[in-house]
């Protein structure tokens, strides 16, 4: 007599599992409701995507004026390069030094009475004055610069994304603060003092391609005064009001091969009305060494303009119904006895079930993409088409915004599939998965509720995850309307996916746990 | 119609399920009320919100369950073929419908009061505490207050209809996964379709025509004339909705096969 060997060996395993997926995509594929759910899935996000774009009109002063060019900065962002310059061309290594005496500024505030500009004197927390070494006067090319600042101390900033803090705290005639920025081939280091004695190291740029001559001089801007209101009908409006600065600069020393004669002087990045006058002109007084030096503007990263993942507004419905279909790929196995046959022929429970929850989350990625990688594009274009202005960002981010959605597709799918396999009945688990998907992220963008309690629906419940579509991140060195109403999610993109997919893990873990307990 | 009555008020009373919904529905309703009442603070005179929408915001997550009670009542009966026991029993199908509507509205009347005042004292007790002080111009939440009242009693109307949009819609497809998946389409998809668009037309026909977005004007005390509706015609498009939903599904319900 022979025994039989019921230990089954790794090949026959992988051949077991490889049929359990064949069996569960049969499965899916053979419900007409299934595929049809899903294909719908990815067309209402593609349709009401395009209804979204085409409704979202914008030109600049006339209607179908095109609007000036937006800078972009050496990272490829979009950037505003606006700001007061006074500067000479400096040929290789060198330096600039010079002591900051005061710094002043005018802000608009709303209208009092309408119609009357009501100017307050005061500082805009990132006003910023100081000595600058920039590739040229093109706007957008390469620089780094030291500064004082309305309200966050020394900084060192260069190509528009990168900022290192210094020595807190402002200047004033008693207290000056004296700035030094020295170049040495592609490396600029700026160095402050408070009696131009000791000085301390505030950073260090690198600034790849810096050309043999650059432009050195000192520069004032200030971003415009930002006031957000809760909008009646839900969400909130931004509005930027004209704020300008103005820093006293003396001993101005230059050391290097730098030009002589008279400092040039440019309105970098200035608009301009309809009559050739600069809006807000900056400008210098000049007397003996001193340089009284007032600018309006910002040398930061752009924030105005649409996104990309405006384009993907329509995936909240898609997902409504990737939670329904797959919900009902288990729920429906149980309403029908299915799942007796089922386990039948799988009998290692927690297998079957992953067999299933990878299919559904194979479907669901495939027809996420579908409709992530045609939107994008898609809304893209209509949006440029009717005078949008959209914010450039890498082709990696791109891809990262669409495939990630996707990818967030698949992940809520398996959620929700393994909330159906806890409950066994669709409208618990339905209504489950959507209270903490969609509701959460409805609540965050849509509704009345303060920012504070948006951001944190948005960092602990599962709809954390869709962080994963912004596209521009959400500068400190930048004073902005950072809500989750204005696209801005409290978290980092893959760290928001990573929350979603803890969730998943957690809930199909719970599943394959109670599946194992439970007579089926 | 008095056997009728009798029956769903049996079936309904007897299901574990609905005195768990309904409870959740004002746990959930006072909750996120409470939640929304805590992250709000007036530091100084003269801010903006609408304090009764705020203290009411609950509603718009406990809507949710609501819907899911109203739309189990008749799914559950074609889960398990329960509905064709129910109409040999009772074969006039119009008054079966009617019964259903009339016991599920007055079970969401009455848990939707409990669940309005639970919110609105809760916010009553929060909001003083985060500035909402009457120095701040913001005297304390009160249904003496005509508007509060409106909003408030207003707000359990809403609760009542949105049941009965979510029975019309299950007897319509009669599944509740489906029906669900419909019900907060109609809900929470329709009420974001004008933050969607910048169009400003499209955005306040956009808003007029869904169920939430209008039927919660009811709430709104101040800033009324920014809404595109007043607060009792927005009740009035929900109302719509619901009596559309309720005909369509009583059609159908009379028409086919059970």
């Amino acid at each position: 007599m022979t025994t039989v060997s019921h230990r089954s060996t790794p090949k026959t395993r992988r051949q077991g599992f490889a049929r359990l997926l064949h069996a569960e995509w049969t499965k899916f594929r053979t419900v007409r409701g299934w595929v049809i759910g899903m294909a719908s899935a990815a067309l209402v996000t593609v349709l009401l995507g395009v209804f979204s774009a085409s409704g979202s009109q914008s030109s600049c002063g006339a209607p179908g004026e095109a609007c000036p060019a937006v800078p972009v900065g050496p990272g490829g962002e979009a950037v505003d390069d606006k700001f007061y310059f006074v500067h000479r061309s400096l040929e290789g290594n060198g330096a600039i030094t010079v002591r900051v005496t005061s710094m002043t500024g005018q802000i608009r505030k709303p209208d009092a009475t309408s119609g009357v500009r009501n100017v307050v004197p005061g500082l805009e927390p990132w006003a910023k004055a100081g000595v600058i070494i920039k590739a040229g006067t093109r706007l957008g090319s390469t620089y780094a610069a030291l500064m004082v600042t309305g309200r966050h101390g020394v900084r060192m900033q260069h190509d528009f994304t990168h900022d290192t803090a210094g020595r807190p705290g402002g200047v004033s005639r008693t207290s000056p603060r004296w700035l030094r920025l020295i170049r040495s081939g592609d490396t600029l280091t700026g160095y402050e003092s408070a009696d131009g004695g000791q000085w301390a190291k505030v950073g260090t740029a690198h600034l790849a391609g810096l050309p043999a001559t650059v432009q050195v001089g000192l520069f004032a801007a200030s971003p415009g005064d930002l006031t957000v209101q809760q909008a009646d009908l839900g969400g909130s409006i931004a509005a930027i009001r004209f704020a300008q600065a103005t820093a006293v600069f003396d001993r101005v020393s230059l050391q290097g091969k730098a030009a002589g004669g008279a400092w040039s002087r440019d309105d970098m990045g200035a608009t301009r009305e309809p009559d050739g006058e600069i809006h807000h002109p900056g400008g210098v007084v000049q007397s003996g060494g001193t340089f009284t030096v007032t600018g309006v503007g910002d040398i930061a990263p752009r924030a105005e303009g649409q996104t990309i993942e405006k384009t993907l507004s329509g995936v909240v419905a898609g997902l409504l119904v990737v939670i329904v279909v797959a919900v009902v790929f288990i729920t429906a196995e149980y309403r029908r006895g299915l799942m007796r046959t089922t386990l039948l022929a799988g009998p290692r429970r927690g297998r079957t079930l992953t067999a299933k929850a990878i299919v559904i989350a194979a479907v669901t990625f495939i027809a996420g993409l579908a409709a992530t990688g045609v939107m994008v594009p898609l809304g893209t274009h209509i949006l440029r088409s009717n005078g949008n202005y959209i914010l450039p960002v890498s082709s990696l981010t791109e891809l990262r915004v669409a495939a990630g959605m996707a990818a967030l597709f698949a992940v809520f799918a398996v959620f929700a599939f393994a909330l159906g396999a806890v409950f066994r009945r669709s409208a618990a688990a339905i209504t489950v998965a959507l209270v903490v998907i969609i509701l959460p992220r409805i609540i965050a963008t849509t509704s009345v509720l303060p920012t504070g309690a948006s951001q944190w629906l948005l960092r602990l419940t599962p709809a954390a995850g869709f962080a994963i579509q912004q596209s521009i991140p959400a500068y400190p060195q930048v004073l902005g309307d950072h809500t989750p109403q204005a696209g801005y999610y409290p978290l980092a993109p893959w760290a928001g996916l990573a929350v979603s997919c803890g969730y998943a893990a957690l809930a199909l873990g719970l599943a394959v746990f109670l599946l194992r307990r439970r007579d089926a | 119609m008095k056997r009728e009555l009798h029956a769903e008020w049996t079936k309904l009373r007897t299901v574990t399920s609905t005195a768990w919904l309904l409870a959740a529905g004002v746990a959930l309703t006072v909750a996120v009320s409470a939640a929304a009442a805590a992250t709000v603070s007036c530091p100084s005179a003269g801010c903006t919100y609408d304090v009764p929408k705020v203290g009411l915001i609950g509603v718009q997550a406990g809507q949710a369950i609501v819907a899911i009670l109203a739309v189990l009542t008749v799914t559950g009966e074609y889960a398990t073929g329960m509905i064709r026991t129910t109409l040999a029993a009772l074969p006039r199908r119009p008054a079966v419908l009617a019964a259903k509507a009339t016991i599920l509205a007055g079970l969401t009347l009455a848990a939707g009061t409990v669940a309005v005042l639970g919110s609105l004292l809760v916010a009553r007790l929060i909001l003083p505490g985060n500035g909402f002080t009457p120095a701040h111009g913001q005297p304390p939440l009160s249904l003496a207050d005509g508007p509060t009242l409106r909003a408030a009693a207003g707000s359990v109307l809403y609760l009542a209809l949105i049941a009965l949009l979510g029975l019309g819609v299950a007897t319509i497809v009669r599944d509740s996964a489906t029906a669900i998946g419909v019900v907060f389409g109609l809900l929470y998809i329709l009420g974001i379709l004008p933050f969607m668009i910048s169009d400003p037309d499209w955005q306040r026909f956009l808003w007029q025509i869904s169920p939430t977005n209008a039927g919660l004007a009811i709430q709104a005390t101040t800033h009324l004339s920014g809404y595109p509706l007043s607060p009792w015609a927005g009740l009035g498009v929900l109302a719509g909705w619901s009596a559309a939903a309720l005909l369509t599904g009583g059609l159908l319900f009379r028409l086919r096969d059970a």
